[in-house]
């Protein structure tokens, strides 16, 4: 390992690389491609065949549909609410904050029964809105409801912090020279906050995408109308059908890491943008 | 313009909070919206737990957490926590001193890798234990023959829980660490301090806002993970189920007060997790901002 790095004081180099390699290898690498491997000894016809099957493409559109309006939504309310947490001072403000996290610490299956109650046809909010003629629970609309509870703080936590490291004289001059409120907002203050705020929204979709335990309570889990794709993969595993589940799966991993990698990217230009500054 | 006295200008007024302040009803319209919004998929829904699960009053809300399964479930949350927390905190420090103490080839790739399971639907976290553990699995047959179990056993779930919580201590850590730099650690090894000893006396104390930082996200994750574990549990009452897949198979039986109250107390510890969270948020800020 000599030749890999640079001479250095400090001992245990071997030590805690080998022990990080082992681990990440055995925990995260071989079984995630195991999932990749198992995919290899379909052909590409029965591989085609699972994942473009009718109710799993029903499932994509779904997931990715709502996945696409929940982060859609938390990029517009998670602007909103970053916005009046750093510029406003209002009682509650510091609790406030600190329940922005709190989809991060709720287990998903409490969230999940939890939305359940509130949006079912009795609950505090189903009733009024079914007197709307709207349907929450048990439709698409309540997958969409839980996939914005679940990427809630994504937007929140990435503007923030870019959102107070702002120079207020930037906003001053841009008023000093006549431009309006809005002006200043458009053109000065929302370029500058843009990278984080696409940062937060990628966050929240890849979030989304994947999500399962928040989701089946409220969906319904209907074939064709209200199943995730995560759920085709446990009803397919539920019926032993372990390449078809498989392959569902690959189609999702490569998904992920697409959007991890996008991720990654957003993040180098939310570096290079703060860096300028 | 000489006819102006030139007079001292008056002091400039702090700046406005914010801009569009200029604009009184602004702020007001703002907040209401956000609060209105936060209040809708937030504050209700955490309100519902606690609301649900007293409905029916305290001697449902007792009786149904001292049911033997969910005591049973408890027991196995906690297990599962104990043996992953502390595996991944050894695992976040070993990455983070690795990644910032030393330079090496492939270093922001090794940082992606270890961010992976993050990026990993809980779902597919699950299947691929299936996929080597299982009766059709890799190491299946031979499992079966020395009669070990994994999948659909206490063994599977550690590992699931493993895996979804692997991220937390290490992403922590490894900022923090390349921000302190090599310094206090160099001067202690030149002053002939051992490895361990600088590791316990110049880097552990250093950071250790961070550190309990990432183990107290760990813990909640590991404590509240349903779908990774759901998949590899085999729903045994009392025997594999964590509260998490308890609340489900409770609810999917209409016992919906008992659910909740099941809940209602993965809700407390969210918020007790959120509160340390911020409280330790604090502490790292006073003393890392020195």
């Amino acid at each position: 390992m000599a030749t890999l790095r640079r001479h250095s004081v400090l001992p245990g180099f071997n030590l805690a690389l080998g022990f990080t390699l082992l681990y990440l290898s055995l925990i995260v690498l071989i079984p995630l491609s195991a999932a990749f491997i198992k995919t290899f000894t379909l052909t590409w016809d029965a591989f085609w065949a699972h994942v473009s099957a009718p109710r799993v493409v029903a499932s994509y559109q779904l997931t990715f549909g709502a996945s696409l309006a929940a982060a859609a939504i938390n990029a517009v309310f998670g602007l909103l609410v970053a916005w009046v947490l750093v510029r406003y001072r209002f009682p509650g403000r510091r609790l406030v904050d600190a329940l922005v996290d709190l989809p991060f610490a709720l287990p998903t299956a409490v969230a999940g029964i939890a939305l359940t109650a509130l949006y079912a046809g009795n609950g505090w909010l189903g009733e009024p809105l079914a007197k709307l003629g709207i349907k929450v629970a048990f439709t698409p609309l309540g997958v969409m409801v839980a996939l914005t509870f679940i990427g809630l703080p994504f937007v929140v936590r990435t503007v923030q912090p870019v959102l107070e490291d702002l120079e207020k004289e930037l906003e001053e001059a841009a008023q000093s020279l006549g431009a309006t409120a809005w002006q200043t907002f458009s053109r000065v203050i929302f370029p500058a906050l843009l990278p984080a705020l696409l940062t937060g929204f990628t966050l929240a979709f890849a979030r989304a995408v994947g999500e399962y335990g928040s989701v089946i309570f409220i969906a319904g889990n209907m074939p064709m109308l209200s199943e995730i794709t995560p759920l085709t993969i446990i009803t397919k595993l539920e019926q032993y059908d372990y390449a078809g589940a498989t392959a569902v799966a690959v189609v999702m991993l490569v998904t992920s890491f697409a959007l991890l990698l996008a991720i990654n990217l957003l993040q180098a230009w939310m570096r290079r943008r703060q860096g300028q500054r | 313009m000489a006819s102006i006295p030139f007079s001292r200008p008056e002091p400039l007024a702090p700046p406005p909070a914010l801009s569009l302040a200029r604009i009184p009803w602004v702020p007001i319209v703002l907040t209401t919206i956000a609060l209105t919004y936060l209040a809708l998929f937030l504050f209700v829904p955490l309100a519902a737990v606690f609301h649900e699960a007293l409905k029916k009053g305290w001697g449902v809300y007792l009786a149904a957490i001292a049911d033997p399964d969910a005591w049973s479930a408890i027991k196995l949350t906690l297990l599962a926590a104990v043996i992953a927390v502390p595996l991944n905190l050894v695992f976040g420090v070993a990455a983070a001193w690795a990644i910032a103490k030393f330079d090496f080839r492939g270093k922001n790739l090794l940082i992606t890798l270890i961010d992976l399971p993050f990026s990993v639907s809980p779902v597919i976290s699950g299947l691929i234990y299936v996929l080597i553990f299982g009766l059709q699995g890799w190491l299946g047959p031979w499992l079966a023959a020395h009669d070990l179990k994994i999948i659909f056993a206490v063994p599977g779930i550690v590992l699931a829980t493993l895996f979804v919580t692997f991220p937390f201590v290490a992403r922590e850590l490894i900022p923090l660490m390349q921000a302190q730099g090599r310094e206090e650690e160099e001067a202690a090894a030149v002053l002939g301090a051992s490895g361990w000893q600088t590791l316990w006396r110049v880097t552990l104390p250093n950071v250790k806002w961070g550190l309990l930082y990432g183990v107290i996200l760990c813990n909640a994750r590991a404590m509240g993970e349903f779908g990774a574990v759901s998949v590899v549990s085999g729903h045994i009452r009392g025997l594999t189920n964590t509260l998490p897949l308890h609340i489900e198979i409770v609810y999917n039986e209409y016992q919906f007060a008992a659910a909740f109250a099941c809940a209602s107390l993965l809700a407390l510890l969210a918020l007790v997790t959120l509160a340390l969270k911020t409280l330790v948020e604090a502490r790292a800020h006073k003393e890392y901002s020195r």
